[in-house]
């Protein structure tokens, strides 16, 4: 009984619509096909804002990508196109950590290809390039190199002699390569240049607006992203990819909140010269109450130094002179002074019980090489923070590397994550084109966000924890942590999964 | 409350009319079973059978065909809006895509080589019955198909007419029509047979006369062109979780919302194809899941299932006979 009332109320109410409702939607489908004759430029398939490592490395990557013929891709970049004839003698500075998980989406793009070609000179016959786990992603350097195989990355912290190595002796592949963005960015670009079918690039072109579509129903106006450009221009796009770094304007306009914090802390870089030639493929990092020094290897006789301390202890060690900026890194690697004998002892005991239960485990301690001097002008810094977007995606738009998170470099993941982002987009949408899917519909973005984050978030808390636990001298916590380290050491099935996991 | 979603999604069909004749789900007399297909009918796509100057089938039948029914079509007015919205009453239709899409593909893909990788179906026709507001016709013209889609009801046709218009892709490729296949039929007379494919998917559970549903597809198809149909099985579970659980048990669904009678199992369907012209290449059983909104593909064909069937190309149809009998047998043998 109450359902017919019910019935009769919704019929009569349908009847007094219906008129205004039909013509309404007459109205809007003429306005729509009016609207799309008007907008003869089109609407393109995907657009990427930001062309940088991880733009234009997903615009390539889906150029290439076969279920993705005939889609009309966009790649937006504020700055000039970045060409390498020939590779430069002074270098631009700015180094990533690239994770074999990472060469494995830039050599599926063809770009690993002219990263190997790009610096082989001096280490060609070395092939490989360098390889280490947990340490920066980002430093600046002058020397040429690209390609050099690091046999070990070392952990340790300054208030005990815990220490960890991770050798590639437990490992089957390498862990990582040591790339200069811009290389990485000259050789993705290349790419690009054989895909101007399926690629469009626009550089110097700045945008000034993003419009967002109202949510997915059948609506009255251009269910489209707009993005108006400096020059006036409006483009329309069934999937916005922000790629556009830590400030991302994508994100901003969006109004996606994202959590994050300075850490007080400030990178110093510089390239070292090592006091004497050794086979220097060892990566060193140790953890110093004021945050994690890393040395990592570029050649026989230079290093590279990513020095993450306060602001105020940066902003000292760059005012030093060359040679107390020196002293100022070797006491950093070499000094005593933070431990106490307390926790010396305990760490002690500790290491030999582990022994006993686990013989031969661990392996026999190195000693890290000595700086003696600094490539000139390589000194460096820059603010540390860390930061991450709630929400990846909006319906028609996907945020990708350091849109979506920024990360301490102290575990090297800034590029890898981003890199990670790439392939898994490209898969999924590859994925949705090949079922006929609208590649900007929020079904395939939530699977998209759901195993970014799922692969991000972890990794970015166990990054910000040891940045936190590194940064005490409270006896407890470093007492925990010597063990910790320890143990890890010991223990080469968990070693081996920390670097299958960073590897990824 | 799942079951009530489940069997809303699973039949793809939102009711909120009571169905006067109620609960008498089992050993309906073959005459309910008529009057009730005759409705359902209306609605089908598969009527208007006074239009037509093709081949005759029985005059008790042509009796039946009517203008589609109006309170279906009201029904689906009120709904059409909602088409687009991925995560509404649709959902499920939506979700669904991610099994019918490749299904449809694959199994084209197997006759047609792909000569465009990002369009793998380009210059096949494809029809698309009973496309409401185009959530399967989109995507196939995305593939590259020109596909038409009809639909008896206009609100429907309207909204996916307005939502493929935005997408220049889609406009080359995308056609809609507010018509049953039977006007079609009639329609198109001297070039019926243009169709590589024809599609019903979650059609043939609201048709009142399958049988001639079959012959007509028969009709619109090219030799050895593909029929694709998704529909829900008549068996025990599937009446457990729509019928008697959520319509009896729980009392979600006012009881008697669903025929179960029209609901139609792959060996009957399978038959009634054949006796059409049709060979059955493939039968696959699909399982929906509630809480997750996905679909998968099953082995059981229990409660929802996939079907492809090829016409034959010598064309050799039974007579109208022979298929009479398989209805009446169908309608009665519960």
């Amino acid at each position: 009984m109450l359902l017919k009332v019910n019935l009769a109320v919704k019929g009569l109410g349908r009847f007094l619509v219906r008129g205004k409702h039909l013509s309404c939607s007459a109205s809007i489908i003429s306005r729509g096909l009016v609207c799309a004759q008007h907008g003869h430029t089109g609407v393109y398939d995907v657009i990427i804002s930001g062309g940088g490592m991880v733009g234009s490395a997903m615009a390539c990557s889906l150029g290439m990508d076969p279920n993705l013929e005939g889609k009309r891709i966009l790649l937006l970049e504020a700055g000039h196109k970045k060409v390498m004839d020939r590779v430069p003698d002074a270098y631009s500075t700015r180094v990533s950590s690239i994770s074999p998980g990472s060469a494995t989406l830039l050599s599926g793009i063809g770009a690993w290809d002219h990263i190997s070609k790009m610096r082989c000179k001096p280490y060609k016959k070395m092939q490989q390039s360098l390889l280490y786990v947990f340490l920066s992603s980002i430093n600046h350097s002058t020397v040429q190199f690209a390609e050099r195989k690091l046999g070990d990355t070392k952990v340790w912290d300054a208030c005990s002699d815990a220490l960890i190595i991770f050798d590639k002796e437990n490992l089957q592949d390498e862990m990582a390569y040591i790339v200069e963005n811009d290389i990485v960015v000259a050789a993705i670009t290349k790419q690009l240049d054989s895909l101007t079918d399926n690629v469009e690039v626009k550089y110097r072109t700045k945008v000034v607006k993003y419009t967002w579509p109202t949510p997915p129903q059948a609506s009255d106006i251009v269910p489209w992203v707009q993005v108006t450009l400096a020059n006036g221009e409006t483009l329309h796009t069934k999937l916005l990819i922000g790629a556009d770094g830590p400030n991302s304007m994508v994100r901003r306009e969006l109004g996606i909140p994202t959590v994050k914090w300075n850490y007080d802390q400030s990178a110093v870089v510089a390239v070292l010269h090592l006091s004497e030639p050794t086979e220097n493929n060892v990566a060193w990092q140790r953890f110093l109450p004021t945050g994690p020094i890393a040395m990592l290897p570029l050649s026989d006789t230079e290093s590279s130094l990513v020095w993450s301390t306060s602001h105020q202890h940066a902003e000292e060690l760059l005012q030093l002179d060359q040679e107390s900026f020196v002293d100022a890194i070797n006491s950093a690697f070499w000094s005593n002074e933070n431990q106490s004998e307390l926790i010396e002892t305990a760490g002690t005991m500790f290491r030999s019980v582990l022994s006993a239960i686990i013989p031969s485990a661990g392996s026999p301690r190195q000693l890290p090489p000595s700086v003696a001097g600094i490539v000139p002008k390589t000194r460096v810094m820059f603010p540390l923070g860390m930061g991450h977007a709630s929400e990846y995606i909006r319906h028609r738009v996907a945020l990708i590397g350091d849109a979506a998170h920024r990360v301490h470099p102290l575990a090297g993941q800034g590029a890898n994550l981003g890199f990670g982002d790439v392939a898994c987009l490209t898969q999924l949408l590859s994925q949705a084109a090949f079922n006929g899917k609208d590649l900007g519909s929020l079904q395939h973005l939530l699977h998209y966000e759901t195993e970014r984050q799922r692969h991000n978030l972890p990794m970015m808390a166990t990054i910000d924890l040891m940045k936190r636990l590194y940064s005490t001298n409270v006896a407890p916590v470093v007492l925990l942590r010597t063990f910790g380290l320890q143990a890890t050491n010991m223990l080469p099935m968990l070693k081996e999964q920390i670097v299958e996991y960073a590897s990824k | 409350m799942y079951f009530n979603k489940l069997h809303r999604l699973l039949t793809g069909l939102y009711s909120l009319k009571a169905v006067p004749d109620s609960g008498v789900l089992r050993g309906l007399s073959w005459t309910v079973a008529r009057r009730e297909r005759t409705v359902r009918r209306r609605r089908s796509g598969c009527s208007e059978r006074e239009h037509r100057a093709g081949p005759p089938l029985t005059g008790a039948r042509a009796v039946s065909q009517t203008t589609v029914d109006p309170d279906e079509v009201k029904r689906f007015q009120s709904l059409a809006s909602r088409w687009w919205d991925e995560h509404g009453e649709f959902a499920a239709l939506h979700s669904m895509n991610d099994l019918r899409v490749p299904f449809i593909r694959d199994n084209l893909l197997n006759v047609h080589r792909a000569r465009h990788p990002g369009k793998p179906l380009a210059g096949l026709n494809i029809l698309d019955v009973g496309c409401g507001g185009g959530l399967l016709t989109e995507p196939l013209g995305r593939l590259g198909a020109t596909v038409l889609g009809i639909d008896p009801v206009e609100d429907s046709i309207g909204t996916a007419r307005l939502h493929s218009s935005f997408d220049p892709d889609l406009r080359q490729h995308v056609s809609y029509s507010a018509c049953t296949l039977e006007d079609l039929c009639a329609r198109d007379e001297p070039e019926v047979a243009q169709f590589d494919a024809v599609v019903a998917s979650e059609v043939v559970e609201h048709l009142a006369d399958v049988e001639m549903f079959a012959s007509s597809c028969s009709q619109m198809l090219k030799p050895d062109g593909s029929l694709f149909i998704t529909t829900i099985n008549r068996t025990n579970l599937s009446y457990a979780l729509g019928i008697v659980a959520a319509e009896q048990l729980l009392r979600i669904v006012p009881s008697g919302t669903h025929d179960w009678e029209k609901f139609i199992s792959p060996v009957e369907l399978e038959r009634l194809l054949e006796s059409n012209g049709f060979s059955v290449q493939s039968v696959q059983g699909m399982l929906y899941n509630p809480v997750s909104g996905a679909w998968c593909w099953t082995n059981s064909t229990a409660i929802n299932y996939a079907l492809h069937a090829v016409k034959l190309s010598s064309g050799a149809r039974d007579s109208g006979s022979e298929p009479q009998e398989n209805t009446t047998h169908t309608s009665t043998s519960i």
